[in-house]
């Protein structure tokens, strides 16, 4: 690296390309580590949507499940339209 | 049969990172400590190993003729000429990886240990299929490679994942292709990131500098760890001394870097 450039940097206060690298893999790393398979994702949609269901009543078809990535971080949300909750009796009880 | 055998696999994920030098060189440094070494190219269908150790007209029989039952084991095993304690065991070229299972790979394993071989080194192909999963099979422990480089970290985090899958956990890190000038200026990742990155579940094996000489040394078939005054050499060397488990402290790159430099321009001004 020439010395122009190194003062250039120290001036206008960019990032290394170094520490863009390191920040840009980290990331990347933990989305990688974070991904979960399509047929992973799947089940667990089916067995969310079981539990759930034996407390409300949902809308299936409109059931959301995400990996969000945002911040630095990934997060799974899940957007579960409920139709109405279901009575005491017949809650807990497994479909 | 060797009790002691170390059954390890050299991978990386990502195709051209040094794999096959790494494996020849460290393979080299090994026998030059003088282990019994045998060098097994599992990159079948691509065979480079031969040439990374000017093998390559010395070849007759192959793994896959091993397999197949059309050449003995002892009959498909190069001696090396400059060293008898190194011994390749070629790929076929004319096949693919489906050419031989895991189970195969593994009794291929068990049959050089009873040749009494202290390393087995298996030169694994870059991707993440079959030819991973058979290199992978019949070993005990594992190397990754990665140049620091995002896309080449990125693989071999995958990699290590994997290797963890096959029950390989906490594999040895070898940095390859480091370049001294570019990490001090800021303007490479050195070492530390690349360990940060990866985790705490790699231990650095060793760090070998973006040196000339392994081209050069490539392109006479003669590995680079055969020159203990080059940079490369010794870096393969101390490798080769950490895997048997003697504690070599990393070397200064930096004052190296600075010394080799003058003598090649010493060197080079003489001719």
């Amino acid at each position: 690296m020439a010395i122009t450039s190194f003062i250039e940097r120290i001036f206008s206060k960019d990032k290394s390309a170094k520490s863009v690298a390191k920040d840009r893999l980290k990331l990347v790393l933990m989305q990688d580590r974070a991904s979960i398979p399509g047929h992973i994702l799947e089940q667990m949609r089916k067995d969310i949507l079981q539990v759930v269901s034996r407390y409300l009543e949902i809308d299936e078809s409109a059931l959301d499940l995400n990996l969000e990535k945002a911040d630095g971080s990934v997060a799974l949300t899940a957007n579960i339209p409920i139709k109405r909750v279901l009575p005491e009796t017949t809650a807990s009880t497994p479909k | 049969m060797s009790e002691t055998s170390r059954v390890i696999v050299v991978t990386s994920g990502k195709g051209g990172v040094g794999k096959t030098t790494t494996t020849a060189n460290v393979g080299m440094a090994l026998a030059g400590l003088g282990e019994k070494v045998a060098l097994m190219d599992a990159d079948i269908g691509l065979r480079n190993l031969d040439l990374a150790l000017g093998l390559e007209n010395r070849i007759v029989y192959d793994i896959v003729d091993v397999v197949e039952g059309r050449a003995k084991l002892r009959q498909a095993l190069i001696r090396d000429k400059r060293n008898q304690n190194l011994a390749l065991l070629p790929a076929a070229q004319t096949r693919d990886k489906s050419a031989v299972t895991p189970a195969q790979m593994k009794q291929v394993i068990t049959d050089l240990k009873e040749e009494g071989f202290t390393f087995i080194l298996i030169d694994c192909p870059a991707g993440i299929e079959q030819g991973f999963v058979n290199a992978t099979a019949g070993a005990n422990e594992a190397i990754v490679v990665t140049n620091p480089e995002m896309a080449s970290v990125r693989d071999a985090d995958r990699i290590i994942g994997l290797l963890e899958a096959q029950d390989l956990r906490d594999p040895m890190l070898i940095v390859n292709r480091l370049r001294v000038k570019m990490v001090k200026s800021m303007e490479m990742l050195g070492v530390e990131d690349v360990q940060e990155v990866l985790g705490s579940g790699v231990h650095l094996l060793g760090i070998v500098p973006d040196d000339e000489s392994i081209i050069t040394s490539a392109n006479r078939g003669e590995p680079a760890s055969l020159n203990l005054e080059s940079l490369a050499g010794q870096a393969y060397r101390n490798i080769a001394l950490r895997l048997k488990g003697e504690q070599v402290p990393f070397m200064d790159l930096e004052e190296k870097t600075g010394f080799m430099d003058k003598l090649r321009k010493i060197f080079s001004a003489r001719k």
